[in-house]
């Protein structure tokens, strides 16, 4: 029988990173440090398993964040925290192993929304996550995993849960969620600890190789520098004090009824696309005379369910069922219903650059308000259509108003919620937008293609503001 | 020093080592030790002491370097 060989597999054999080093092989962390000993045990595990180049690694970003200088595997480094993101992609998107290796203030810290947001999606990752109870990289600040009364160089007197709250437990808060398939905290100090962190780093990785779902292997790690002490008291610190306050323990093994996960597939295609936007067929542009179209500016305002926002989307179909460039941009309030709210439409036969209407050349106020904020913006010439029902108004000088009772023309035409349609439908008759009468009918039946039995009230009701404005708008 | 290779021993590649100690303290056997000749990165690499050596690899799953130490088995004859 030939000779065995105890060694490290599924790593590179040297590790070049700025030119010849003195130590062709050496990592570079510090002597002593956890990151090199769960390296050489996920690396062994991927060999082992032959998923080397089936793998995909997300590097952190901390003091593991060369390791892909390390690990002979696909690579990705990314921000800070933000692995599991990443690692959702890459899974989503590929049928690779994807590990996300990630430091306590990598994970625990900046990344732990999207941490436990992955985790409760169950998504296809291996996370291991390396805690040793300190900001390695950075140089020994307090991280989120810092054990009360230890002391770092941000909190000199030992944490205070008053001051800085109580370590985090991440297989605690991972374990609360439903999907993840395998949870367990290892420690890499001792060498039980060591077999025991090997056997999971490889259920882990098997997990991942049969597709069944997210992994989280928590490692309690040696940081010697930034603790100040030596390696071997800090693996009496980590077998001591460390797992008091996070138990090495299996928390979950779901992996014998876990099924591989098969998510559906996007369909992006153009088809797919237009269907989905109601592109499919649209109808021929209403042919009309562009040569003289002069851009119309239009501000719409009143309070929020007047359907301004509506009218605003009404003219910006109109616009299109005639070709013309055209942009909507609305401003409204947090508040879902009430409030004010307000648009601005561009209607344009050269491409449009901003959206912001600072001088409309046409504002309708359905409301007191709403003319009060925006008349005086309106150009010298330009027209005001205001709801007759707010009786009295002082308009700017050498501007045309326009009082339509659109509240009450519309409850006459049938409808007391098309005060908006009147208005659509005075816009029109008084020519402001320039645009033909058809696209005004195509922007009715577009704007109601889901209510099909709106649609010919909308047009009786349009139809009725027309006659209304022959008869009073000189 | 000789080593006898019909016996498991660990090889040390002391170029590698950065002296944390890690393997001297979890070998079980105590068969190695923190060296006395500092290595060209000022590293007092790791020894074996010889003989003893049962190749439990325990001080390479131990040691953070990846190729610092490796365990030689030798196969039954």
């Amino acid at each position: 029988m030939s000779e065995k060989v105890i060694c490290t597999k599924g790593i590179y054999p040297e590790f070049p990173r700025k030119g010849p080093s003195a130590a062709p092989a050496a990592t570079h962390y510090c002597p002593g440090c956890g990151h090199g000993v769960l390296h050489k045990l996920i690396g062994e595990a991927l060999a082992d398993l032959g998923l080397q180049d089936q793998t995909v690694m997300i590097s952190p970003v901390g003091c593991a964040v060369f390791a892909y200088y390390y690990f002979d595997a696909g690579n990705i480094q990314v921000a800070h925290g933000r692995a599991p993101a990443v690692a959702t992609g890459v899974s989503r998107a590929t049928d690779k192993v994807v590990i996300a290796y990630q430091g306590d203030g990598d994970l625990a810290s900046i990344g732990l929304n999207e941490t436990l947001q992955a985790a409760n999606r169950g998504e296809k990752i291996a996370v291991f996550f390396v805690n040793n109870t300190v900001y390695g990289m950075t140089g020994g600040q307090m991280a989120p995993t810092t054990l009360i009364g230890e002391k770092t160089i941000t909190c000199l007197n030992g944490r205070d849960p008053l001051t800085q709250g109580y370590p985090l437990h991440m297989c605690e808060l991972i374990n609360s969620l439903k999907a993840p398939v395998y949870v367990e905290r290892v420690a890499v100090s001792d060498a039980k600890n060591i077999r025991n962190a090997r056997r999971a780093v490889r259920k882990a990785l098997e997990i991942q190789r049969d597709g069944k779902g997210y992994t989280f292997v928590e490692v309690l790690s040696p940081c010697p520098t930034n603790l100040g002490t030596t390696s071997v008291k800090n693996n009496d610190f980590i077998n001591n004090e460390m797992a008091k306050e996070f138990p090495i323990q299996n928390f979950r093994d779901n992996s014998a009824t876990a099924e591989h996960v098969v998510r559906s597939t996007s369909d992006f295609s153009k088809e797919k696309l237009d269907a989905m936007f109601e592109l499919a067929d649209i109808p021929a542009a209403i042919a009309h005379n562009t040569a003289n179209f002069e851009e119309a500016q239009v501000k719409i305002a009143g309070f929020g369910g007047q359907g301004v926002l509506s009218l605003g989307i009404m003219l910006t179909q109109a616009a299109q069922a005639a070709d013309m460039k055209v942009s909507w941009y609305p401003s409204y309030g947090p508040e879902q219903r009430g409030g004010t709210s307000n648009c601005s439409v561009i209607v344009s036969a050269k491409p449009i650059g901003s959206p912001v209407v600072y001088h409309p050349d046409l504002l309708v106020a359905m409301n007191r308000p709403s003319l009060e904020r925006f008349k005086n913006d309106v150009k010298p010439g330009g027209t005001i259509m205001y709801d007759a029902n707010m009786g009295d108004v002082e308009l700017p000088v050498g501007v045309k108003g326009v009082a339509v009772p659109a509240q009450a023309l519309a409850e006459e035409a049938g409808s007391d919620k098309a005060a908006n349609t009147i208005m659509f439908g005075v816009m029109l008759e008084l020519g402001i937008t320039q645009l033909p009468e058809a696209a005004f009918a195509r922007a009715l039946e577009a704007n109601f293609a889901k209510k099909p039995k709106l649609i010919p009230l909308n047009l009786a009701i349009l139809e009725f503001a027309r006659q209304w404005v022959r008869k009073n708008v000189k | 020093m000789d080593i006898d290779k019909t016996k498991p021993y660990p090889l040390i590649n002391s170029l590698e080592c950065k002296s944390c100690g890690r393997c001297v303290d979890a070998c079980p056997k105590k068969v190695l030790a923190i060296g006395t000749v500092m290595n060209p990165r000022g590293y007092h690499a790791a020894v074996y002491v010889g003989s003893g050596c049962i190749g439990c690899g325990t001080c390479f799953y131990t040691c953070p370097e990846p190729h610092a130490i490796e365990v030689h088995i030798p196969g039954k004859e």
